[in-house]
């Protein structure tokens, strides 16, 4: 009697330890709500280095939905674990951050936790937001609030128990959070240092192109080894990187800041966005992010430098493709190829005013053939004001087994690589995620990258 | 020898599989609505309808129309029996050199049938693939919605014109 007396107290005792270590893992207190601030009160040079410091950190892409009001939020953002739909980061007093002092801010910055003391989901990536400085969140904050402030209350996200408890996002930041912040390599160039701030900190690309585990957190050990997003694939952006011609620093300036480069194509998918946002800030920055980028993707060994060589070499020799129709091997792909393809494909013309030609397509190369399925459905949309490359898309003219076949008919003549398998499938659900993406996202025109906006504050 | 379904009428056409569309629709049928412009896909004046669908012919080659109802802008009316958007461009005179406004009508069509009453903000992202020189597009914006209005109080003649396809 006794004894189970004190172990049933001991048991008690450990329960109450625990709740209270979970409690203090978990709990964060609110911060008072301030009145609106009073726009004015922000310097104009502090907001215009916000619009800049926002586009390098790509935040109209998750926080506006296509359509809809800049930074009002409501995207639905699809995870492996339900849909989190992103916040109104308006300065709207009830449905926004109006109410958000700059403490307040910064906190959900660093620590993903929201003015009211709740968890954010990680979606928002505050895992790397650790590493933005005081004086960049100043500068964030006074962009946010002096925007337009848009009534727009959040869409309930759509999680299961218990993801749909906030709390257990403090275990998630216990595992995967990491709270210092980004530290100098006093060894390498102040350019590459700057770089690497910002593709860690506020850019962000890790949280695309590095795969995630089991719950949800990138994988340490594979930084920028390529990941998913909205169904494409967020290629690798290290040695293994399936680009035919290796990547260097001047064509990833090249391609960050004009979305295009004649050696790699044109940015589409969800990057076409983030280009569009590179387009507007400044240029040394994204120099600083190509130098950092190009050490990540370290130099090419003198094997990969001959493929590439090859790949170009192809891409000017003179066309071929009567003998491929000819052959009968696959006689669908080569006869669509020749007709809807090549006649941009082939021509000779550097991009934007011809497409490139495939056999330099990291779309065509890759392993994973959902990017080259879904620019053959969707095309590549004009960009409103700006001279940007443009393909028709193909989704009413082809079924999904044309589809397969003409990217069959890619991969074989345009790559050393092995075929593919399960196109049908894969260009089946590509139609489908494709479908809802366009209907969703922003159209590639945010506010700061639309040239009449960019010298404004 | 395949056969090609255009505007409900059955042809027996004699192509290469990699022949766009829109060389057998003018030069073999001669259907000239369907206009050549850039041959790339990126001007939209050469669209038509594939079975219901908005296409741009000159990128559309014959191995794909196995099967499928090709739908031109003679199918859809005549000179003296208008279909509804027809009759819309004609009333806001949509069109100056008129060069790409067949292939504007077919994007209309399909768009309509779809989606009977866009808004503003539908047909400017639907019209994204069609360039205009003359510079008319406020007026195409008019017509769109006037065809959708015609539609809406069409006569019997017109919808059963409009059902063929």
């Amino acid at each position: 009697m006794k004894k189970s007396g004190i172990v049933a107290g001991i048991v008690v005792a450990l329960l109450a330890a625990g709740g209270a270590a979970a409690f203090a893992i978990a709990w964060r207190p609110a911060i008072a709500a301030i009145e609106p601030a009073d726009r004015q009160s922000f310097s104009p040079d502090l907001v215009k280095r916000g619009r800049e410091l926002a586009a390098i950190g790509n935040c109209s892409d998750c926080h506006t939905v296509r359509g809809g009001k800049n930074f009002a939020g409501g995207l639905p953002v699809p995870t492996p674990f339900g849909v989190v739909f992103s916040s109104n980061i308006t300065p709207d007093p009830e449905t926004g951050i109006g109410r958000w002092s700059e403490e307040a801010f910064r906190r959900a910055m660093r620590s993903g936790v929201n003015r009211q003391g709740q968890h954010l989901y990680p979606t928002f990536p505050y895992d790397h937001f650790t590493n933005v400085s005081d004086e960049d969140d100043r500068a964030l904050y006074a962009f946010l609030m002096t925007r337009e402030p848009v009534h727009a209350p959040k869409p309930e996200n759509q999680l299961s128990f218990p993801l749909d408890q906030r709390v257990v996002v403090a275990g998630w930041k216990l595992l995967f959070l990491r709270r210092e912040t980004y530290q100098p390599d006093a060894s390498k160039s102040a350019e590459w240092n700057r770089g690497a701030y910002l593709v860690e900190g506020l850019a962000h690309c890790g949280a695309c192109h590095t795969p995630r585990n089991a719950l949800g957190a990138e994988r340490a050990t594979a930084s920028f080894a390529g990941g998913d997003v909205d169904n494409w694939q967020a290629y690798p952006i290290n040695a293994q990187s399936p680009a035919p011609v290796p990547w260097d620093a001047d064509a990833l300036f090249a391609y960050l800041r004009h979305g295009v480069h004649p050696d790699h194509g044109t940015a589409r998918g969800p990057m076409a966005e983030v280009v569009s946002n590179l387009s507007s800030v400044p240029e040394s920055d994204v120099r600083a992010i190509a130098t950092y980028m190009a050490d990540v993707f370290g130099s090419p060994s003198p094997e990969r430098k001959l493929r590439g060589e090859a790949a170009q070499a192809q891409a000017k020799a003179n066309p071929q493709p009567a003998s491929d129709a000819a052959s009968g091997k696959n006689a669908t792909g080569a006869a669509i190829y020749a007709a809807a393809c090549a006649s941009c494909h082939e021509s000779g013309r550097q991009p934007p005013y011809g497409g490139i030609n495939l056999a330099l397509s990291t779309a065509v190369a890759s392993p994973d053939p959902r990017n080259l399925a879904n620019i053959v459905l969707s095309g590549v949309r004009p960009v409103e004001g700006e001279r940007s490359p443009i393909m028709p898309g193909f989704a009413a003219s082809m079924n999904d087994e044309q589809i397969a076949a003409v990217l069959n008919y890619l991969r074989g003549r345009f790559s050393e690589q092995p075929p593919w398998s399960d196109l049908e499938k894969i260009v089946a659900d590509a139609r489908r995620s494709q479908t809802a993406f366009l209907q969703t996202s922003a159209r590639a025109r945010n506010a700061p990258a639309d040239p009449a906006q960019r010298d404004k504050p | 020898m395949m056969t090609l379904k255009v505007n409900g009428q059955d042809h027996q056409i004699e192509a290469e599989p990699d022949t766009p569309l829109l060389y057998v629709l003018r030069d073999d049928l001669k259907l000239n609505a369907a206009k050549f412009g850039c041959g790339l896909g990126q001007c939209g004046s050469c669209t038509v309808m594939v079975d219901g669908k908005a296409v741009l012919s000159c990128v559309t080659p014959m191995v794909l129309l196995e099967g499928k109802q090709v739908t031109t802008l003679e199918g859809l009316g005549t000179i003296s029996e208008p279909a509804p958007i027809q009759r819309a461009f004609m009333e806001e005179q949509s069109a100056q050199c008129g060069y790409c406004i067949a292939g504007m009508m077919m994007r209309a069509q399909a768009l309509l049938l779809r989606n009977p009453k866009p808004t503003d903000e539908q047909i400017r992202a639907e019209f994204a693939p069609h360039l205009c020189r003359c510079g008319t597009h406020m007026r195409i914006l008019r017509a769109v919605h006037r065809a959708s209005r015609l539609m809406d109080t069409a006569d019997a003649s017109s919808s059963t014109r409009r059902s063929a396809q």
